[in-house]
Parts: C-alpha cells; sequence; structure tokens
C-alpha cells in the first residue's frame, strides 16, 4: 500500500507566558487573553510522508526538531495547522521512556507496552521477543535502578520496536546506545523500512542521515528551509552554519564561553580559530580523508620571550587523537611584541574515523604550558567528521589498507 | 465522551497492572512495605485515642462497649483517610508523571483512574485492618456494614472528583498543592472524627453541617458504631454535587489537557 501516511499542514507550535496563570486558563475557556509572552519553537511547517519514506529531520540545536517530533507523536498538541497520521506510530522521543527505577526490566516493559496500548496476550507474545533483542541477560529481572543508561536504551528500544509499527519516530536515541546495540538497531528500521514502515528521524550524525534517508528536511529557527534530496540538504545545511559561523564569531564565541575552559595569564590569546576545506571555504563537517587546514590567529598583549602554540584534537569522549605544538615542530616564535598577531595554517588529511570531535588550543612559552600558560582554551573548536565516500570502517583513526586476498 | 470511555475500556488492563506496580513498587523498598499504608492511620488512630480516650469516652450514649470511642475514632479515620489520600494524589498527579507524559501518548485520563483504584486497595487494606481490631474489642458485624461498600464510592468518588480539578490546577499554578495540604489539616479538624458534633455551639454545629465530609465521616461512624444507617438523603446530595464536581472536572481536564505538557 503506498500513499501519503503522514500529512502535515501549516502546522505550528507556540509555548506562551502569561502574566497570570488564570489568564491561561481563561484561554481554554474561549476568551483570548493578552500573552506576556509568545514564543513560536515552529511555524508554517508542512510536508507530507509516504508510505515507507525515510525523512531525517537535520538543523541546529533549537530548530525545532524535537518539537516537530513531538507534535507528530501526539505528546505536544499543535497550536496551529494540523497533523493528519494514518497508522500506528512508535516513538522512541528521549530515553528512559518514563521507566519505574523499582520495577524490573521485564515489569518496565510489560508496562510500556501496556501504555501504547497492548492487550495482555499481545504483551505476553512480545516479551520474549524483547527480552532476546535487548540481550542484557539476568539484568532483564533485575530493577531498573541497577542498569546503566546503555541498557535502558537497549530495553527502550526492544519494546518500542517489538511490533512493527507504520511509522517509527527516532529522536536521537540510537546516538547513545552501544555500537553493537547501535548496529543491531539500525539493521531493525531498515528491515522495517523494507516491510513498509515509514521513519522519521532526528539526527547530528549526517552519515547517518545520508545512509538511511531518501530525504531530508533542514528546520531552521522554527521554519522548514528545505525539503530534498539528504545530501543537497546537508550540503546547504552545512553552507548555513559556516556562513552563520563566519558572519558571527564573537556571538559564537559568547554563546559557547559557558562551556568553554579558559585559562592562562592572557598574554596571549587566540582571537579566532577555524576548519576550513580545500577552496578555502570554513567547513564544520568533513569528509574522511578530506584535506583540511585549522587557521588559528592568536594576538600577543605585552612582550612575551618565546611564543609556542600547542593544538590538540579530542574525541567526543574527550580522548586526545591527536595533538602537537610549534616548539616539538621547532617553529617557537622568539621576542614577541606587545600587539603582534600571529596566524597558524595548520594543514592535515582528515583521516580521522566518524564521530564528533574538540580542538584544545594551547598558547605558552615551553613544550608545556606549565612555565608560563598564556591561554589554554577547551572545546575552541567542533567539528564532524562523517564517512561519505569511504568504504565502511570503524574506529577513530582513518588507516586505508591496501588488502590482498590471495585464494592458496 | 465516549471516545473517553472507549479508550479507558482499551486501557483496562493496562490501568490494572499500573495499580498493581503501584502496590508492588511500595513493597520493594521497605522493610513492612505495604503494611506502612496501613500502619499510618491506624498510627493516628491509635495516638489520638490514647490522648482524647478519657476526656471523650464517657460521652458516648447507648453504646456499653468500653472501646466505643476507639471505634468511632477508626471509624471516621476509614473514610477521612480514603478522602484525603485520594486529594493528596490527585494533586501531584500529573506533576509526577512528568516524563511519562512527555514521551508516551496514551489517554491520560488513565492517571486519575490509577490513583482511584490503588487508593481504593489502600482503603480496602485499612478497612479489614479495622473491623479486625473491632473483633479484638468486642464489636462485631452487624448487617449494617453491607452499606460500607456504598460508602466508599461515594467517597472515592467526591475525591476523586475534588482532586481532579485540583491537579489540574496544580499543573499551572504549583501553589495549590502547598494550599490544599494546609486546608487538608484544617479540613481534618472540621470533621467530627476525633470529636462529636454534640460537644459544638449549635450555631457552629449548623455551619459544620454543610462540611461534605461530615456527612461522609457521620455515615461511617452511624454504620460501623451504631449499626444505624448511613444519612441518605445527605449522601444522595454528595453524590449528585460529586457527579457536578466530576464533570467540571472532565471538562477542565479536556480543556487543559493540550496547555499540560508545554508547562510541564
Amino acid at each position: 500500500m503506498s500513499g501519503a501516511v503522514l500529512q502535515i499542514d501549516n502546522l505550528g507550535k507556540a509555548f506562551r507566558e502569561y502574566r497570570m496563570e488564570w489568564q491561561r486558563m481563561l484561554s481554554w475557556f474561549g476568551a483570548h487573553p493578552v500573552a506576556a509572552s509568545e514564543f513560536w519553537v515552529l511555524r508554517g511547517v508542512g510536508f507530507q510522508v509516504e508510505a515507507g519514506e525515510c525523512v531525517g529531520i537535520v538543523g541546529q540545536n533549537g530548530a525545532g526538531k524535537s518539537t516537530l517530533l513531538k507534535l507528530v507523536t501526539g505528546t505536544l498538541r499543535p497550536t496551529e495547522g494540523t497533523v493528519r497520521v494514518a497508522g500506528r506510530i512508535a516513538a522512541i522521543l528521549e530515553l528512559g521512556m518514563g521507566f519505574n527505577p523499582d520495577l524490573t526490566g521485564r515489569d518496565n516493559a510489560r508496562y510500556t507496552a501496556g501504555l501504547m496500548g497492548m492487550s495482555p496476550n499481545q504483551i505476553d507474545a512480545i516479551i520474549p521477543a524483547v527480552e532476546e533483542f535487548a540481550e542484557i541477560g539476568e539484568y532483564f529481572d533485575q530493577p531498573l535502578r541497577t542498569y546503566s543508561s546503555g541498557m535502558q536504551m537497549r530495553v527502550a528500544f526492544s519494546v518500542v520496536t517489538a511490533i512493527r509499527p507504520e511509522i517509527l519516530i527516532i529522536d536521537e536515541a540510537l546516538s547513545v546506545g552501544d555500537a553493537y546495540f547501535s548496529h543491531k538497531s539500525m539493521a531493525r528500521i531498515r528491515r522495517f523500512r523494507e516491510e513498509g514502515t515509514t521513519l522519521l528521524f532526528v539526527s547530528h550524525d549526517p552519515g547517518a542521515i545520508q545512509s538511511l534517508c531518501d530525504r531530508a528536511i533542514l528546520l531552521d529557527r522554527g521554519r522548514m528551509l528545505m525539503d530534498g534530496e539528504p545530501s543537497q540538504v546537508m550540503d546547504y545545511y552545512n553552507a548555513l552554519i559556516a556562513e552563520r559561523e563566519n558572519a558571527t564569531v564573537e556571538i559564537h564565541a559568547l554563546e559557547s564561553g559557558a562551556a568553554q575552559t579558559v585559562s592562562g595569564t592572557r598574554e596571549a590569546v587566540v582571537e579566532s580559530i577555524g576548519l576550513f576545506n580545500a577552496p578555502g571555504e570554513p567547513v564544520e563537517f568533513v569528509n574522511v580523508g578530506e584535506p583540511v587546514e585549522l587557521r588559528v590567529k592568536a594576538s600577543v598583549h605585552g612582550d612575551i620571550p618565546r611564543l609556542v602554540f600547542g593544538y590538540m584534537i579530542k574525541d567526543r569522549l574527550g580522548q586526545p587523537v591527536f595533538g602537537t605544538n610549534t616548539h616539538h615542530t621547532g617553529q617557537a616564535l622568539e621576542h614577541v611584541r606587545n600587539g603582534q598577531t600571529v596566524e597558524y595554517r595548520i594543514a592535515f588529511p582528515m583521516n580521522f574515523g566518524p564521530g564528533s570531535y574538540s580542538v584544545s588550543t594551547a598558547l605558552c612559552s615551553t613544550d608545556t604550558h606549565l612555565v608560563n600558560n598564556y591561554e589554554w582554551r577547551d572545546l575552541a573548536l567542533v567539528f564532524t567528521v562523517a564517512n561519505q565516500n569511504r568504504d565502511p570502517f570503524v574506529g577513530s583513526a582513518w588507516v586505508p589498507p591496501r588488502i590482498e586476498v590471495l585464494r592458496l | 465522551m465516549k471516545i473517553m470511555l472507549l479508550a479507558i475500556w482499551h486501557y483496562r488492563h493496562f490501568i490494572l497492572t499500573s495499580i498493581r506496580n503501584d502496590l508492588r513498587t511500595r513493597f520493594a523498598r521497605s522493610k513492612l512495605g505495604a503494611t506502612w499504608m496501613i500502619v499510618q492511620p491506624l498510627a493516628q488512630g491509635a495516638i489520638y485515642a490514647i490522648v482524647l480516650a478519657r476526656v471523650l469516652g464517657s460521652k458516648l450514649p447507648g453504646i456499653n462497649n468500653q472501646y466505643a470511642y476507639v471505634i468511632y475514632l477508626l471509624a471516621g479515620l476509614v473514610g477521612w483517610t480514603l478522602f484525603s489520600e485520594m486529594i493528596t494524589r490527585c494533586l501531584t498527579i500529573f506533576v509526577d508523571n512528568t516524563s511519562l507524559l512527555k514521551k508516551m501518548v496514551f489517554p491520560r485520563i488513565c492517571l486519575p483512574l490509577i490513583v482511584a483504584g490503588s487508593c481504593l486497595l489502600n482503603n480496602l487494606f485499612l478497612l479489614a485492618a479495622t473491623l479486625a481490631i473491632f473483633a479484638l474489642v468486642g464489636h462485631f458485624p452487624a448487617w449494617m456494614w453491607l452499606w460500607l461498600p456504598i460508602l466508599t464510592v461515594v467517597t472515592l468518588m467526591f475525591g476523586l472528583a475534588l482532586g481532579l480539578i485540583l491537579g489540574v490546577l496544580n499543573v499551572f499554578v504549583r501553589d495549590v498543592a502547598q494550599v490544599m495540604n494546609v486546608v487538608l489539616q484544617l479540613w481534618f479538624w472540621l470533621t467530627p472524627i476525633v470529636y462529636f458534633i454534640n460537644i459544638l455551639p449549635g450555631q457552629f454545629a449548623l455551619v459544620l453541617r454543610l462540611n461534605p465530609m461530615y456527612a461522609i465521616c457521620s455515615s461511617y461512624q452511624q454504620v460501623l458504631l451504631w449499626g444505624h444507617l448511613p444519612h441518605l438523603r445527605t449522601l444522595g446530595a454528595i453524590v449528585a454535587v460529586s457527579l457536578v464536581l466530576l464533570a467540571a472536572g472532565m471538562f477542565l481536564f479536556r480543556r487543559a489537557s493540550p496547555d499540560m505538557v508545554d508547562v510541564l
């Protein structure tokens, strides 16, 4: 059967704040009190999805992706517009699913299945399959409070997808699980798709969007900017981010200031940092093996005897992947004057595995930052590596092999 | 309305399982588990009995049992405990289930029904314990005790109706729960449970008769202690009021429902 399983028209969601809560209460009974503030997280979104299609939803944080999924799922009600759904929806919106920590995994699975509207017979029928798919062994009969978040995720995914839904909605939940389980769940999702399930999928992983989806929708500040081919949409998205970061370096630094750790005497500071591709365009998403250049501008405030620049690339867990400094490369600068600006251009091929990475920078006088630490900055830059056209591989390093297979 | 009833019917097993889970979770982490929900009101009764028995014990006309006051006290407490537990739990029902409401789609009306079921079960345990105590002190069943199921249903309905309204309001104005905790304390003392209405001055007693919990608790006392008919006419009025409140609560609940997750 084909045809639209999901029809969204002019969808909008506003969060309203009232000066007094009784004004909100009046609004339930037909009155229209003036809201003190009204914040549209989503507005004018409309598209339709055919049976069996897989649609990826991309956008920066706060673009309205999760709100859109919640509106489609039905946990949030639209302020304007309509969502029409044909068929059963299963959704994994966030981790946990409202599990009860004192009940066992088995009881929680039964409870969640009940919440999804299954009858006791159906529940009895699926529980063995859930237990088998989750693969958490003895833990399945232990209270949930003894579980790791990965194990909770396993149970949640196993229950929600125990019966093939017409529409499956996943909000980044898969990125939390371990690699083994995320492959296993991806396989199940692919099988559902072949059997005709429609998939709606939010992810920050461009690789997942491009490999899984037929279509991508780009949201930006609550508006739908683009709806089309995943690769096209991702390119546009990357350009959008790059443009925004270029134009607003200052603001970006302020916004992420809370998360950054900056320390040092500040006699030398990093003014700007960016990652650029071969044509010299700023990038945030990089293909595996693509040549890139890290450009760092540092300004000096005070006469300093010796300036060494160091950087460290870390993976998303904070493990160092690669780092070096200009002391080791024999490029330390002697006698730098107050007011001077130095630019470091570090070219290297992105021989990293897919994932998110961060760059930390250090400005100091020797090969350690313990003598004269001018500035140390964590999370100075974040970028994502995606495997767009290489043979699939795992790990954080890309070491392209030449494999000879000899039949002897 | 019909859709809601259908949804409730479809989710009946879920509601029953949840009531059972609720009970099991209480057993899960405390040594005495569910006995606490009986021990608490009984301990309360024991305290009042010890403190007040000497003061009030002799003023019960027509009862020979020397434990008459204890019986009076426990009879009223059975009714009051059901009501106050309903209100207390309904007050925070939506707030407590925030993560569930945000992540899963299910008929939200199930939540108050689960609370009602779980309160009912607790109350049945308490009632059984109370009747056991009655037997110990030599107060044995009378035919009028057959009114107890009806009294229970009326109390539950009144508690559910009021609780639903307050629970919805509490999502938007969290002070409601705080205020109600104080109001419940006051309400307890404005209901003749530990004292007798005839010790109050006339006009005060008249006002007190407007308190629905007076009719409910004194019906429990009438039935359990004296073996009399409950105040049927007043109970009828309470049923009517409860139905009106319940309808208002459902209406409010349905109107407020779309906004609820937004502010949770």
